[in-house]
């Protein structure tokens, strides 16, 4: 009970922040890119809840519209991850043999490389556009859901109604994707989830060393690299609040993606 | 008339880490047009194998090893994959064993035999759900519009069996294998789907091989009957001769075994265990369990004889017998 309390407050964050991320224009106080002289540096209070930074830009406006761009790559990068994980997980899985080793091969060497690591790599190879920081996520993504995805095809493809699909003379890539993909996907949705919060995270770190969304876009870990260098002259907000934007986020979309899993696996119910 | 089904030499293995198993051995069995053929034998017997076969489903590590198998003429085994494809489903129907999970779980049921339609005969969206609801009510589904929408989880076990019945005889297949149909079925269901299965076959004269290890449904409901011993055909028989002269050791056995509630014969289960087909020896595959064994039995693999019309028996004892002590 206690532990569904839980997770229902991680929805409910999740859906607040996407909710807020949505209706930024109308939410945020203030132009979260124009800066004020006269504002600069305030520490929270009535005027600006979440105090400002050196150029006057109020700080609660900024992590406003930010959720859009962070929650908006991360989304994009799943996405890109989930679709081409099923092609090629579904396909390993089902064909077996040469199509797999190919498959697997491919997916072994990207998971070779420490995934920050080959983010990394690819934003500052490709240049730190927007596009590039979700087709680096995407890539260091597509492992998870191939691996997944071809282990839970492994199982379905011998279940009778794969049987029953070949032998009414289904075209295999129908059988593929139609037929045993969706059975698939329990397992994958939760990755998907905890994965979302993963990626959240990436964008934030790749942002805060610079290769990531660039300025004036605001972008929470981005707003913490600029905050950062303010903690020890005592201007903690600018640090604190995109930081905690972060954390709250990302520990959302894990607790919810945990919470599906003991969902969807009746021999953990009860047991957490 | 030449049978709609021919299966000659057919031989199914599968390669495995320790060795070839040898699933079915060089098999000969012809379904005729129109009948409903009993294939009986214990599990592990080859049964299933056989059917996949027939699709051309058998997948890796197993393989067709050698043999043919004609369908109303044409040799399936040399088909392009394409035309096989719309064999399977069009002309070659398969009702599965366990209903429940035959039914693909993350769509309707409805759906799926519409689906058919439209694969094999290019019916449009309105004309393949009207077909639907048609056959849905044909195998005896109370308001099939409601129950096509269902998933497979929401319908009992012999709904779900009537589903895959009405899905296999969609689109009017002339030959539907049946695996099993019953299995998990209570006794008044099981009887009302061979009822079912019967007069549908009957109705589109489709023939009809019915895969079971159940006797009792065999002498109710076929025509002719063959047993399988391991991957071996033992005997093909009519079902009438099957019960009354059973001539293989392995035939008499089973029919030894079906309990009797209206005579006093005490039930006896057949002798031994299937024997691995792990690089199975030459010879009878029967040999360790048969009564009668002879020496050759172990080395040599007997042919089929003709005992009697549409009575084939492949077994050495009995012919030893038979002509020792001919009849008449």
């Amino acid at each position: 009970m206690r532990r569904n309390t839980l997770s229902l407050l991680a929805l409910g964050a999740i859906l607040t922040i996407i909710g807020l991320a949505l209706a930024a224009p109308l939410v945020a106080p203030y132009d979260p890119d124009a800066p004020q002289a006269e504002e600069t540096l305030q520490a929270p209070g009535w005027r600006h809840w979440l105090g400002t930074d050196i150029y006057g830009r109020d700080q609660l406006s900024r992590i406003v519209w930010a959720a859009r761009v962070d929650l908006l790559v991360a989304l994009a990068a799943t996405a890109m991850a989930l679709t081409t994980g099923c092609v090629l997980g579904a396909l390993a899985g089902y064909r077996g043999g040469l199509v797999d080793q190919v498959v697997m091969r491919l997916v072994d060497t990207i998971m070779a490389f420490p995934a920050f690591i080959l983010a990394m790599g690819i934003t500052a190879a490709a240049g730190n556009a927007t596009a590039n920081v979700v087709v680096a996520i995407a890539i260091t993504h597509v492992p998870i859901y191939t691996r997944l995805i071809r282990s839970e095809m492994l199982r379905v493809r011998e279940m009778e109604y794969a049987e029953a699909a070949r032998t009414v003379g289904n075209r295999q890539r129908r059988i593929i994707f139609f037929h045993l993909l969706p059975n698939c996907f329990p397992p994958v949705i939760v990755q998907a989830t905890l994965a979302m919060g993963f990626a959240i995270l990436t964008v934030a770190a790749l942002s805060f060393i610079g290769l990531g969304i660039q300025p004036p876009q605001s972008e929470w870990g981005a707003m913490a690299a600029e905050g950062a260098s303010y903690i020890v002259s005592g201007e903690w907000w600018i640090f604190l609040f995109p930081g905690l934007a972060i954390m709250v986020t990302v520990l959302a979309f894990n607790l919810v993606g945990d919470s599906l899993r003991d969902l969807l696996d009746p021999r953990m119910r009860g047991v957490a | 008339m030449r049978p709609l089904l021919e299966v000659e030499n057919l031989s199914v293995a599968f390669d495995t880490d320790e060795g070839t198993v040898g699933a079915v051995d060089a098999i000969d069995l012809d379904v005729r047009r129109g009948e409903i053929l009993g294939l009986v034998g214990e599990s592990g017997s080859g049964k299933s194998v056989t059917a996949l076969a027939v699709f051309r489903l058998i997948r890796p590590p197993g393989r067709i090893a050698g043999g043919s198998i004609r369908f109303d003429g044409r040799d399936l085994l040399a088909l392009p994959e394409e035309e096989m494809r719309r064999i399977r489903g069009a002309q070659i129907a398969m009702v599965f064993q366990s209903p429940r999970t035959a039914l693909n779980p993350v769509l309707p049921v409805g759906r799926q035999i519409a689906r058919l339609y439209r694969l094999h005969q290019g019916c449009s969206a309105a004309e393949a759900r009207r077909r639907t609801l048609e056959m849905l009510g044909l195998v005896g589904i109370p308001e099939p519009e409601r129950r096509a929408r269902d998933y497979a989880h929401q319908l009992s076990g012999g709904m779900c069996q009537r589903v895959m019945i009405a899905m296999a005889l969609a689109t009017s297949p002339r030959l539907l294998l049946a695996d099993e149909p019953t299995t998990g079925l209570d006794v008044s269901i099981a009887a009302q789907i061979l009822d079912l299965l019967r007069d549908l076959g009957r109705r589109t004269g489709a023939s009809i091989v019915l895969i079971t290890h159940d006797l009792g449904v065999v002498a109710g409901l076929c025509d002719r009957v063959a047993v399988m011993h391991a991957g071996q055909l033992v005997e093909c028989a009519d079902v009438r001769s099957l019960f009354r002269e059973p001539a293989h050791p392995y035939t008499r056995a089973l029919v030894r075994s079906i309990p009797r509630v209206d005579r006093e014969v005490t039930m006896e289960p057949v002798p031994g265990v299937v024997p691995s087909l792990l690089d199975a020896p030459p010879g009878c595959r029967y040999a360790d369990r048969c009564p009668d064994v002879l020496d050759v039995c172990r080395t040599v693999k007997p042919a089929r004889s003709a005992r009697a019309r549409d009575h084939e028996v492949a077994c050495y004892a009995t012919e030893a017998a038979r002509v020792a002590a001919p009849r008449g």
